[in-house]
């Protein structure tokens, strides 16, 4: 059957990888798109790996988002998964496009929102642990910042809907 | 339908199968009757016969006189023509026209076109929260500038009816021409150019079963029009090109099949559509029907979600055989959402979640019970991946 996507961003879209919560996170990277309005939320839990080294030991999403931003949520989860944190701030969008066989050319943003959540993800977990963050992380950080208050915005309605039902089950 | 694998096909309002009956009696028209309706010959006289036989099946179903139809080779081509036509050959009586804000992309790029390059000024109309015209908008719209109102029949998208005898009344009484973009309503609903006051009305083939590349233009006589397209004379001097013969043969058939089963199929879709719209909207938390809950067409249901977006909804029902469409951002070529839902009051997250679901002559009872069971789990298991729930 023909498709508008490749077999990969289908298998990645109907069944989704680490998709969900994860209590207790270490980082979250909350992230939205203005141009189409897709958000994804990216949750990460950080342990040491046997030479010492900080890895992603578990990570999880959760994305309201069309078809191309659903399956590259899914594929960077994969991509990060057992990864150092230095590692894991290098996969970019090329990276993630690469591993889905391709996107089409109007969808390539959606990768980028699933990086950006990423580094929120990390950005998250090394400044909550007082843990030094980098130049470059730092300004990616701000870039993400602006775009995200207007998204917050858009979606206040849902959004605190969700924090009444998480204090609920509290 | 002609089917090769079990799909369940709801997007009729996209574009419709070909009648068997309508391939048929297009057929001869490729292989032996292919002459061109122009030439002098025995081959180009039956085409141009064949072609007037057409035109006069098309005008009796509007209520037309037979030399006020114009074929062209789509309803996007009619509208143009409409609109800038008529703009062209009036624009010394006045540089105003008055559309509608959820009027097909075809008419906004048309008006905003002659804004942009001929110094006309557009009003474009707002709707109420079904997406219905206020006739008396128009009225009040109207200036001594105005040449030109142009309101569709029916929405694309959500499917509400305009009232358009009203609005025809309106602009036959101030002197203004009144144009109607038919195209998702032509051979399904009544249509009397004259009892509605239509000046002129976009009539298209492929949403009727038949083929692509043919619909009319109604131009009422005496309508100053000028044509877009130049160099032949071929439909009374106001559309230069080689005739589509075969399309036109089987636009004309595909009308009067249409026609003849309108008030039957009509029935029958109306019921399918209410008791598709009624399980989904009980099913499935946190949905809305878009447009208009009675005066809309007996074929559309258009719904939000909440929580979810619409191409995903759309292509999670194409991996179970299902082909719908949606106004969402992410499926259209600028990541605009669909700008007739935004007129209806949607916020663009809930335009984000909408889905359309057309039916058609191939539509039974079976897919729609397929359909409300399956969109509820499609619906629920996007929410879970979702970061906003219930």
């Amino acid at each position: 059957m023909s498709s508008l996507y490749s077999s990969k961003v289908m298998e990645h879209f109907l069944h989704p990888k680490n998709m969900g919560k994860i209590k207790n996170a270490d980082g979250i990277g909350k992230v939205g798109n203005l141009t189409c309005g897709d958000v994804m939320w990216l949750y990460i839990k950080v342990a040491k790996n046997k030479s010492g080294k900080e890895i992603i030991k578990d990570i999880k999403f959760e994305t309201f988002g069309c078809v191309a931003a659903l399956a590259t949520s899914s594929a960077i989860t994969e991509l990060a998964k057992g990864q150092t944190l230095d590692k894991a701030l290098k996969i970019n969008r090329a990276k993630i496009v690469k591993s889905l066989g391709g996107l089409p050319l109007i969808k390539i943003h959606c990768s980028v929102l699933a990086a950006d959540a990423l580094d929120e993800a990390v950005y998250d977990y090394l400044q909550k642990n007082k843990k030094e963050i980098s130049l470059d992380l730092q300004k990616r950080h701000e870039i993400i910042l602006k775009s995200k208050e207007s998204i917050e915005h858009r979606y206040h309605d849902w959004i605190s809907l969700e924090e009444q039902l998480r204090h609920k089950k509290k | 339908m002609p089917k090769t694998k079990k799909t369940v096909y709801l997007d009729y309002a996209a574009t419709t199968p070909v009648d068997p009956q309508v391939l048929k009696a297009m057929l001869p028209y490729f292989l032996t009757r292919f002459g061109n309706s122009m030439s002098l010959h025995a081959l180009g006289q039956e085409a141009k016969s064949v072609l007037e036989q057409s035109r006069k099946q098309i005008a009796k179903i509007i209520g037309a006189k037979t030399s006020e139809i114009v074929f062209t080779g789509s309803a996007s081509e009619s509208n143009n023509l409409a609109i800038k036509g008529v703009a062209f050959a009036n624009k010394d009586r006045g540089r105003h026209i008055i559309i509608s804000s959820i009027e097909h992309p075809c008419i906004m790029q048309s008006a905003a076109f002659l804004e942009k390059h001929a110094g006309f000024t557009i009003t474009r109309l707002k709707v109420d929260k079904f997406g219905q015209v206020n006739p008396a908008d128009i009225a009040k719209a109207i200036t001594k500038e105005t040449i030109l109102v142009s309101i569709m029949h029916a929405n694309n998208e959500f499917g509400t009816i305009e009232p358009i005898a009203k609005i025809g009344q309106i602009c036959r009484d101030k002197g203004v021409l009144f144009h109607t973009d038919a195209s998702q309503t032509f051979a399904k609903l009544l249509i009397d150019v004259n009892k509605m006051k239509i000046d002129l009305l976009t009539a298209s083939s492929h949403k009727i079963y038949g083929p692509k590349g043919a619909a009319c233009l109604y131009i009422r006589s005496g309508t100053g029009i000028e044509p877009i397209l130049h160099g032949g004379s071929q439909e009374f001097n106001r559309r230069a090109s080689t005739i589509n013969v075969p399309a036109i043969v089987g636009f004309a058939k595909a009308s009067t099949i249409c026609v003849k089963r309108m008030a039957r199929e009509n029935k029958r879709l109306a019921s399918l559509r209410d008791k598709l719209i009624k399980g989904v909207l009980s099913r499935i938390s946190r949905s809305r029907l878009n447009g208009h809950p009675k005066l809309r067409l007996a074929n559309n249901a258009n719904f939000s979600f909440d929580f979810v977006e619409g191409e995903s909804i759309i292509l999670s029902l194409n991996a179970l055989g299902i082909a719908a469409s949606t106004g969402s951002a992410c499926s259209s070529d600028k990541l605009e959402p669909s700008h007739v839902l935004l007129a209806i009051g949607l916020r663009i997250e809930q335009a984000h979640g909408s889905l359309r679901l057309t039916l058609g002559r191939w539509t039974t009872e079976k897919d729609i019970n397929y359909v409300l069971k399956v969109l509820p789990k499609i619906i629920k298991n996007l929410r879970i991946i979702s970061p906003f729930k219930i």
